[in-house]
């Protein structure tokens, strides 16, 4: 009785499937699908190499805090980092009384004491990264519509994070004349800018760096290029994503050797429980 | 029930004499766990992941309960608590990462315990009911992890759980309704996402309840085997405790060191980048995907792309995504082949490797998007997928010849011995091993 029907849902399932697919392969030849700029102009990121990358990855402090300072001067105009607070600036090797100054160059939200209203005061260790923004519309309104997003978890945020920020910051180019011919409607809009790292090609972020002179790197750092600037800020963004991926790295290593120890003993008592029972 | 060779549990100490006496726990686990359970002596690697399953299932309690010590249960807040939990919670990010690769491999085990009871028969006659308690646990496994993978309230948080609720409202006229009464509202939001932390904590403890019970209707006809020729002497058994400990053991050595990699070098390998980004009721993502030990059951959700007769296409991704699971339960009894292990049934072993490619070919296509050819492979793969059970199976098992299989385990084991055969069940004397 289950069998007989058991089979006849089963050849009820499989007619349907049936038609679904009969109906699809008959679309699918009669009105083919037509190739989008989007699918044919997209590149995928670029390679892009941290040295928080792989299972030893560590941070690179001193490219971390030139990424912080091109956040700071360039990025923080437009982007919040509302999960990062400055006390979180001390795992880059600042020391106390530098996240302290840190902290106190940027102006956050506050309340009058006398008055109870709202102002700004500079900002302590404990509090959090202030937004550029008071609120979306605002963001908007000087956006061309667009929000900036936060980007304190952007490198986790996107396929291929860090890479992705990395071919962003760089991918800006002039629209290929093959895409205009082949897509004269695909043609970038006012406010946009062509970038094909981005899904749908256009962009509503101008290229934000500029080049040398934009940012000024300390003593024995490299020269500030554009290229140079974009692996910085990515790295940084690595950091703000995920703070303690150096030390679940270097948690993960001695787990594993005691791990792998164990199982090693684990086989030899197995081994010597049944070392006279065939099986 | 259990053998009649079985150990007996002899406390020595006094206190346990006391104990035993009083309240007999020890002697249960004895009896369960323990040297009192005899099992047979040939079950292969893949009989270590029943344990495995209940190891995960413990690992998942104790993360979580830490995990719901931190974690604040309201739209506006969720997103930014497990942020905290992974910044600022001391080992914070251990527990939530442990927590998040603690459910993929849990369906790991399960999924590798499922098809090791559907390769070696371990559903057939005497241990349906075995199976069917499998199936329950599977299901709630299932609704645990969707729920808890909406905690988090990013954005494959708010839109998985809308595309799944939103399966109900395919129901005809009461669909919609049911929908709204689930999520206590007309999208998610915080009415959802409470009863949802509110369930995701308690159903663990209902799985936990019914692995008690799976257990429990294990020890009645005894552990199956890869031979799938019961027990028929002392000989073909060793005593759970300390062979299948010990087996045990290592096993949960090797599974750990998997586990631990995953948690500490590629936590977010089998997670999505969206749900890094807050929810967002006003944006949807290109391609809403659940969590991946749903694909297999998502691409044959989306498999149904046309309207069948007067059923509307929705409603029959629907019934045959539900129908998928649930046509386990009826598994016992529509393969009816006396031969339980697939090692001895020659035509069934082909098919059953047709279908472990064919569930991996689903899992595939349900993780991309919705477009062609993924969809026409879907479609093919489901057809097999719903052909297998509920067709090949019962024609399968009628026309079959077995292969010849060996007359009890100790003869699989240790060869064919002439005295084994010839003595009454029960007084096999042990032969050398």
């Amino acid at each position: 009785m289950v069998r007989i029907f058991g089979i006849l849902a089963g050849l009820f399932f499989v007619a349907a499937l049936s038609w679904s697919l009969a109906t699809g392969a008959y679309t699918a030849i009669t009105e083919p699908a037509s190739p989008t700029a989007e699918h044919e102009f997209y590149k995928h990121p670029k390679h892009l190499a941290l040295a928080s990358d792989g299972v030893f990855g560590k941070f690179d402090n001193q490219q971390i805090q030139r990424g912080f300072q091109v956040y700071k001067e360039v990025c923080a105009a437009c982007h919040s980092l509302r999960l990062v607070a400055f006390r979180d600036l001390t795992q880059l090797g600042y020391n106390e009384a530098e996240v302290k100054a840190i902290a106190a160059s940027f102006q956050v939200p506050g309340v009058d004491p006398n008055t109870g209203e709202a102002n700004t005061r500079p900002g302590l260790a404990i509090d959090y990264f202030p937004k550029p923004y008071p609120n979306d519309i605002a963001a908007r309104a000087a956006n061309n519509n667009a929000i900036p997003p936060d980007l304190s978890l952007m490198a986790k945020a996107r396929h291929d994070g860090a890479a992705y920020v990395y071919s962003l910051l760089t991918g800006y180019q002039a629209q290929p004349a093959k895409l205009l011919k082949e897509f004269p409607d695909s043609k970038t809009g006012p406010g946009l800018h062509y970038n094909p790292y981005f899904p749908n090609l256009n962009l509503a972020m101008a290229p934000p760096l500029s080049g040398p002179g934009q940012v000024t790197y300390g003593e024995g750092n490299p020269q500030p290029t554009v290229d140079q600037m974009a692996k910085d800020v990515s790295a940084f963004l690595v950091w703000t994503a995920e703070p303690k991926l150096a030390k679940r790295h270097q948690t993960g290593w001695p787990v594993l050797l005691f791990l792998i120890v164990l199982t090693g003993l684990a086989y030899l008592a197995y081994q010597n429980v049944w070392r006279d029972k065939k099986h | 029930m259990s053998f009649p060779w079985a150990n007996h549990y002899q406390p020595k100490a006094p206190l346990m004499r006391w104990l035993d006496e009083k309240l007999p726990l020890p002697r249960f686990v004895y009896n369960a766990v323990g040297a009192g359970y005899p099992v047979p002596r040939n079950l292969n690697y893949f009989w270590n992941f029943g344990v495995l399953a209940g190891f995960m299932l413990v690992v998942q309690i104790l993360t979580g309960v830490i995990l719901a010590m931190h974690y604040a249960p309201n739209a506006l807040v969720a997103f930014d608590s497990t942020e905290h939990i992974m910044r600022d919670v001391n080992w914070g990010w251990l527990l939530r990462y442990g927590h998040a690769n603690g459910a993929s491999m849990f369906f790991v085990v399960v999924y590798i315990h499922m098809f090791r009871g559907l390769y070696f028969g371990s559903y057939k006659a005497p241990r349906e009911m075995i199976w069917l308690l499998g199936v329950v646990i599977y299901l709630l496994m299932m609704a645990t992890g969707f729920m808890g993978y909406v905690l988090p309230w990013g954005q494959m948080s708010f839109w998985g759980a809308k595309v799944i609720t939103g399966l109900f409202s395919a129901i005809p006229l009461i669909g919609t309704p049911l929908q709204e009464w689930l999520l206590g509202g007309f999208a998610p939001d915080n009415a959802a996402l409470n009863r949802f932390f509110s369930l995701h904590f308690l159903l663990p403890f209902v799985i936990a309840a019914v692995i008690i019970l799976h257990i429990w209707a294990l020890h009645i006809p005894g552990s199956s085997n890869p031979t799938g020729v019961e027990v028929k002497s002392e000989s073909d058994t060793v005593p759970f405790h300390p062979y299948y400990t010990a087996k045990d053991g290592f096993g949960l050595g090797v599974f750990l060191i998997l586990f631990a990699f995953m948690v500490f070098f590629a936590p977010n390998w089998l997670g999505h980048p969206d749900n890094y980004i807050p929810a967002n009721p006003l944006s949807t993502p290109a391609h809403i995907v659940p969590e991946w030990y749903y694909w297999p059951f998502y691409a044959i959700l989306r498999a149904f792309t046309a309207d069948f007769f007067f059923i509307p296409a929705k409603l029959m991704g629907v019934m045959a995504m539900f129908g998928a699971i649930l046509l386990l339960f009826f598994l016992p009894w529509l393969d009816t082949s006396p031969v339980r292990s697939g090692k001895y049934r020659p035509l069934f072993r082909k098919f059953f490797y047709l279908l472990l490619v064919d569930v991996f070919i689903l899992g595939w296509m349900g993780g991309l998007p919705a477009e062609e050819p993924y969809v026409m492979i879907s479609q093919i793969a489901s057809i097999y997928y719903f052909a297998h059970f509920l067709i090949i199976l019962p024609i399968v098992s009628s026309i079959e010849r077995p292969e010849p299989m060996p007359f009890s385990i100790t003869e699989a084991v240790l060869g064919k011995d002439d005295k084994a055969v010839l003595a009454p069940p029960g007084s096999a004397p042990a032969p050398a091993a």
